[in-house]
């Protein structure tokens, strides 16, 4: 390595031009289709003038419902190149075997593997399910927008910071080579002193604060912001989820970031939280990243059991079966969720009693979750189901999950857990109930709620191609870890010397290929139903004959969401309004309240990610002027008192007439 | 006749929707959503006391709190931050009384106190590494620089919140928006006194006793 | 519809007879216990999910908007069915959660060993019983980066990446690690326990059948994990004699000098033996004070309960870094020079954080 001069570190800390990977050629190739298609974009931006477009109606928008459609994008892109991480770890332990060394040195496969999981977790299923939680609660309870406008938009925006560092890792030094969680001391200073544990620790530091101020928000918009009539037990359901969720995601995220917090420490300060020596203790940690960990699996799939059961009821064509215990479910399991962390680690030795305790509570949540099953199931039950895609969804998911949920207890169970622990069964396992269950149902939610957030449905010839692709790629590519699993293989290894295992590793790697497939048909799916838009346009904003209040409004719906905030008188409220004659009402409007765009979320979030990114870096000099640009920043945004404006009434009525014309050709 | 129908229809069929008032906006979502937030803190110092509690006796053959804590200094810094939390109070007493005036300097002597507290305990700090106990030296040493240090890097963003506050409440008066925002910046200073009054317990008098 | 989901799945059953699952046919009798109970926890499942998933399909196609079944749209509650759903997956986990419980407490790694086998169990030696009660045979672990040492204490030999022990002997494992967070697991033989330093695991387990088995970290500990691989060999009391001398004859000198040696990371580390090992080698390694220069973490433990070192002990610092000295690749740490030298005039680690390991 070449030494730089003092005034280069000065600059640029320790950055140095040996971090770009110009050595490596797939991270080059890489770099050259993402910066070919990043121009590309641009160009086509600016040909077509979008830019003042996308600013002022997109990126500094604080319409929850335009949120929401970013959030899904940003899941879109993240899961692509998540997803290129699992091809290439399949790729690569599909030939790694007796002596081949595979094209991937553990100094790459390593952060790959990371990175996918990273990846995957924090910036494709968070998005994806706090992007459907923002589109949909406010509507669902006939409110205009959420409690807090201004923070949705910054708390996207630093989602998307987050999503930046990971990606810019990429090309530039590395990222983490240490597993998703980061246990120390292999994450510490002492053993992993690069960049890349550094770009983990920024990265989820940044999207964490707009992940816990997402969930204050959804939570004051929820208590706070329902329609008249709708008490709690009136909610809808995908409502209800999502209030839970986000009680989780306030209860846990705090965690996460004091115990990465306390790692940075470790790292650039020299503390002794979690080191070997000095007094620290590296099992703290562990306990603490799964007392957050654990939720974080529930955050995920409550709101995604929310939409299947909108689905479920809607597409049965009848009310969700046993409702209140559907509730009661989501409560018991919200509560459980915490005390239960501790299976994630039976194997770290902490006696029988704790880990039989543990265990317990463990199976414990499989009651509410089972009876979860059996609502939906007997929802189906006297039903008149059209199998549209979300329904095939929800089936494939049913059962898909119950496998899913019958490993999870037999994991457990600890001594079961010895043999299991760290396994490819293991692996095999949360794939199946997180793409099994979080993945099918973000896609049930997308093929369900596209109609109404951009006025047509989705094309289901290339939907359908999508789901038998995701659904049998998924059982062709994970039922084999299982297999694998008893077979006593491990995770996390980047060759074999057993060949007998060499064959299921291939038929994973198909089934990884089926699921590609399957996101390009999803992908050609979202293209085709743009082009064959008017083929597919809704103009009733009830395409699905729906139940709740966000089928009640037009389809994409007004920035004001209801002319007139909605009376609910019974759980399903839209379809009690249809069956007792309700009348649209056509005028009489009033100016309406609404909060106006602002930049400052962005140019905050835009700041925090340039100080990650000197901090990692160590340029002090930048990161101490982007923390001031921050607090500056947010201190000048507090002087405007002018935050809000009024949408004429002779608009709205505009906007309404409008949409009687469109119900009148219907 | 269209008019009787409609009359007939409104019998049978509730009202579907509010035609009078308009939907609250934010203004009373405001405290809860900072009440969630403030949880989500106490969280962050959870975990901090947490950890204190699992490595605050790991002294690492180093010195240990009853070697290192001056309790006068602590207690003076204790006195400093609780007047703090009092003065705060008065401001808001003025406040609801509309004395604009009275309010910014009882707002003043608040963050004469706030500036005060922190200017003991970065004394303590300085004092602390300059005899040698940083917080590299054991991991009792770690979590008790973190957990005080947290604790007082909020008080300063309190500060600078209330400085904003005072300026802003001096450029548009009383009005609701600053209410609301003096209202939450109370919550906070009483919060941080609260969160104070743990780590004086759990940390300083605890952590004196052999 | 649905089933033809399953159809691709099929063939690979043929391929299920050509593979060896280790897990389900063990070797030792612990991962044969946890083996049965991984069965009778699935058995119990299944009740409950083979009708789930039947029911599914059933009502998916019984209730087909096009088969124009009976249909009922305000039919959302039925109390006797409620009762049935939460409380049938509640029997099934009362019952799970029993023997969890009981399981968790007999197979618990700490645990001596009460039975070698089925109907063997371990008991002081009787005239005519076909119990023997026999002293484990402790083995201590360490996992190195990115290798396994085996220590015979009572043997006084150690072994690289392989490990040997007679067949129907109760064996305990004791482990730990030098440097980061390993998993020992032998599939064959029992369940995994994690390897962590400065801190001591157990395993309590036995080989049934002569053989030889895998090792390997379960636990991802670094560039070198892939190939953190052993041997586990089951052999007769003869064979573990053998092995025993030829250890001794063969091996080379394991000290203090030689482990710190040994500890630096490597990969793909060749099978060898070693001799005249120090008999407190384990201990130093556990309290990570094989180099004399260091304070034992036992030591310092001992101190901090009686209220630590106090002011005079501030600057001992040099002693008790472990981490901060030499480390993974060979590279001394770099001091950290923008946060001592802002914060202290002097410099809080002395010399110590660049030159420890002086052993080296």
């Amino acid at each position: 390595m070449t030494s730089y001069p003092d005034w280069w570190k000065l600059i640029f800390g320790r950055f140095t031009l040996e971090a770009i990977p110009y050595h490596e050629p797939i991270l080059i190739g890489t770099f050259a289709a993402v910066l070919l298609g990043g121009l590309a974009l641009v160009a086509l931006v600016t040909r077509y003038k979008l830019w003042g477009y996308l600013w002022h109606e997109w990126f500094t928008s604080v319409d929850h419902k335009k949120i929401g459609i970013m959030y899904m994008i940003l899941g879109v892109i993240m899961l692509l190149r998540g997803f290129a991480d699992a091809l290439m770890m399949r790729g690569q332990q599909a030939i790694a075997f007796a002596g081949n060394e595979g094209y991937l040195p553990p100094h790459h496969y390593d952060q790959i593997f990371t990175a996918h999981g990273v990846i995957m977790i924090f910036f494709v299923a968070m998005p994806f399910v706090t992007g459907l939680m923002n589109y949909v609660v406010p509507l669902q309870i006939g409110a205009r927008d959420v409690a807090f406008p201004f923070l949705n938009n910054f708390s996207f925006w630093m989602t998307v910071g987050g999503a930046v560092l990971v990606m810019a890792s990429l090309f530039v030094g590395e990222f983490a080579k240490v597993g998703w969680l980061a246990y120390p001391p292999l994450s510490g200073a002492a053993y992993s002193p690069g960049v890349g544990m550094d770009y983990y620790l920024w990265a989820l530091q940044i999207a964490g604060v707009g992940t816990t101020l997402s969930g204050v928000n959804l939570i004051a918009t929820i208590v706070k912001m329902r329609a008249p009539g709708m008490d709690m037990m009136k909610m809808p359901v995908f409502t209800w989820t999502s209030l839970c969720t986000n009680v989780l995601i306030v209860a846990t995220f705090p965690i996460l970031a004091a115990t990465l917090a306390l790692l940075t420490l470790d790292r650039y300060v020299g503390t002794n939280f979690f080191t070997n020596d000095l007094g620290g203790n590296p099992m703290m940690y562990v306990n603490l990243i799964w007392i957050w960990g654990h939720p974080e699996v529930y955050i995920l799939i409550l709101p995604i059991f929310g939409v299947y059961s909108e689905v479920a009821s809607t597409f049965c064509g009848k009310r969700l079966f046993g409702y209140a215990s559907m509730v009661y479910a989501t409560v018991v399991i919200t509560i459980l969720s915490y005390l239960v962390w501790l299976h994630h680690f039976f194997t770290m030795g902490s006696g029988a009693s704790v880990n039989s305790f543990f265990g317990i509570t463990t199976m414990i949540i499989s009651i509410p979750t089972g009876a979860k099953i059996f609502n939906w199931l007997f929802t189906m039950y006297r039903g008149r189901i059209r199998f549209e895609l979300p329904m095939l969804w929800l089936l494939a998911f049913m059962i898909t999950f119950v496998i899913g949920g019958m490993t999870g207890v037999m994991l457990a169970v600890p001594p079961a857990d010895f043999i299991l622990h760290n396994s490819l069964f293991l692996i095999a396992h949360f794939h199946n109930v997180i793409i099994g269950g979080v993945v099918f149902g973000v896609f049930a939610g997308i093929a369900y709620w596209f109609p109404k957030a951009f006025g047509f449905k989705l094309d289901k010839f290339w939907g359908l191609l999508s789901f038998w692709f995701w659904v049998i790629g998924f059982y062709v590519a994970f039922m084999p870890l299982y297999i694998l699993g008893l077979m006593g293989v491990t995770r996390r290894l980047s060759r074999f010397e057993d060949p007998s295992l060499q064959i299921w590793f291939v038929i994973a790697a198909v089934g990884a290929v089926l699921i590609a497939f399957g996101i390009l048909c999803f992908i050609i799916q979202i293209a085709v139903s743009i082009i064959r838009r008017e083929q597919l346009r809704d103009t009733t904003g009830d395409p699905w004959d729906g139940r709740t209040l966000e089928w009640s409004t037009s389809s994409p719906p007004p920035a004001y969401n209801f002319a007139f905030t909605p009376i609910v008188h019974d759980l399903d409220a839209w379809a009690d309004m249809k069956k007792r004659g309700y009348q649209r009402p056509l005028g009489g409007f009033k100016p309406i309240h609404m909060p106006r765009n602002t930049g400052a979320g962005v140019i905050i979030a835009g700041l925090a990610t340039i100080c990650g990114f000197a901090l990692i870096w160590y340029i002090w000099w930048l990161a101490a002027l982007t923390f001031v640009g921050v607090v500056a920043t947010a201190i000048a945004h507090s002087f405007n008192y002018d935050r809000d404006f009024h949408i004429p009434a002779e608009a709205v009525l505009r906007e309404e007439d409008s949409r009687s014309q469109l119900l009148g050709k219907a | 006749m269209a008019k009787a129908k409609a009359q007939a229809q409104a019998a049978s069929v509730p009202a579907f929707y509010v035609t009078e008032d308009e939907h609250e906006h934010s203004g009373g979502s405001t405290m809860l959503g900072f009440w969630l937030y403030l949880m989500s803190d106490c969280l962050i110092f959870a975990v901090l006391f947490a950890t204190y509690g699992v490595l605050g006796r790991n002294y690492a053959a180093g010195p240990s709190g009853a070697d290192l804590f001056d309790l006068r200094l602590v207690a003076i810094n204790t006195a400093m931050l609780l007047f703090s939390s009092i003065t705060y109070g008065f401001a808001m007493l003025a406040m609801d009384k509309g004395k604009q005036a009275l309010m910014q300097r009882w707002l003043l002597i608040t963050g004469l106190f706030g500036l005060a507290f922190l200017a003991i305990e970065l004394y303590e700090f300085a004092h602390l590494i300059r005899e040698g106990a940083t917080p590299m030296r054991s991991a009792f040493l770690s979590s008790f620089f973190t957990l005080v240090g947290t604790h007082g890097l909020h008080v300063t963003f309190g500060l600078i919140w209330l400085t904003v506050l005072m300026v802003q409440v001096s450029k548009r008066g009383l009005i609701e928006a600053n209410r609301r925002r003096l209202l939450c910046l109370s919550m906070f200073w009483h919060f941080l006194d609260v969160i104070w009054i743990g780590v004086f317990t759990f940390v300083y008098l605890m952590g004196v006793l052999k | 519809m649905r089933i033809f989901r399953i159809l691709p799945i099929l063939p690979l059953f043929a391929l299920l007879g050509g593979c060896q699952m280790v897990l389900l046919g063990p070797s030792g009798d612990v991962a044969l216990q946890q083996r049965n109970l991984l069965f009778a926890s699935t058995a119990l499942m299944l009740l409950v999910i083979v009708p789930v998933m039947a029911l599914t399909i059933f009502f998916a196609w019984r209730y087909r908007a096009s088969a124009k079944a009976s249909y009922d749209p305000d039919w959302n509650h039925s109390l006797p069915l409620e009762v049935v759903i939460w409380s049938v997956p509640l029997l099934i986990i009362v019952i799970l959660g029993a023997m969890t419980w009981m399981g968790t407490h007999l197979l618990d790694p700490y645990r001596p060993l009460n039975r070698i086998s089925a109907g063997k169990p371990v008991v002081e030696a009787k005239a005519g019983g076909n119990g023997v009660r026999k002293e484990p045979l402790v083995i201590q672990v360490v996992a190195l980066d990115w290798k396994w040492l085996f220590l015979y204490p009572a043997q006084g030999i150690a072994s690289l990446n392989e490990v040997v022990a007679p067949v129907d002997q109760p064996i305990e494992f004791r482990i730990t690690s030098s440097s980061v967070m390993n998993s020992l697991f032998i599939p064959a033989l029992a369940g995994q326990i994690y390897a962590m330093p400065g801190m001591q695991t157990k395993l309590n387990a036995v080989i049934n059948h002569a053989g030889e088995f895998e090792g390997f970290s379960a636990n991802y500990s670094g560039a070198g994990f892939s190939d953190m691989r052993f041997r586990f060999r089951g052999v007769d009391d003869k064979g573990f004699g053998d092995w025993v001398q030829g250890a001794i004859r063969n091996g080379s000198t394991l000290g203090r000098e030689e482990y710190l040696v040994l500890e630096r990371p490597s990969e793909r580390e060749a099978v060898r033996y070693f001799r005249d090992i120090p008999s407190d080698l384990f201990s130093a390694v556990l309290n990570m004070c094989v180099d004399r220069a260091k304070m034992c973490t036992r030591d310092m433990m001992a101190l901090d309960a009686r209220g630590g070192g106090g002011k005079e002990g501030i600057h001992i610092v040099a002693q008790l870094e472990y981490d901060k000295s030499v480390r993974r690749g060979g590279q001394p740490m770099p001091p950290r020079p923008f946060v001592t030298a802002i914060c202290t005039p002097t410099d809080v680690y002395g010399t110590a954080g660049v030159t420890a390991r002086a052993a080296n």
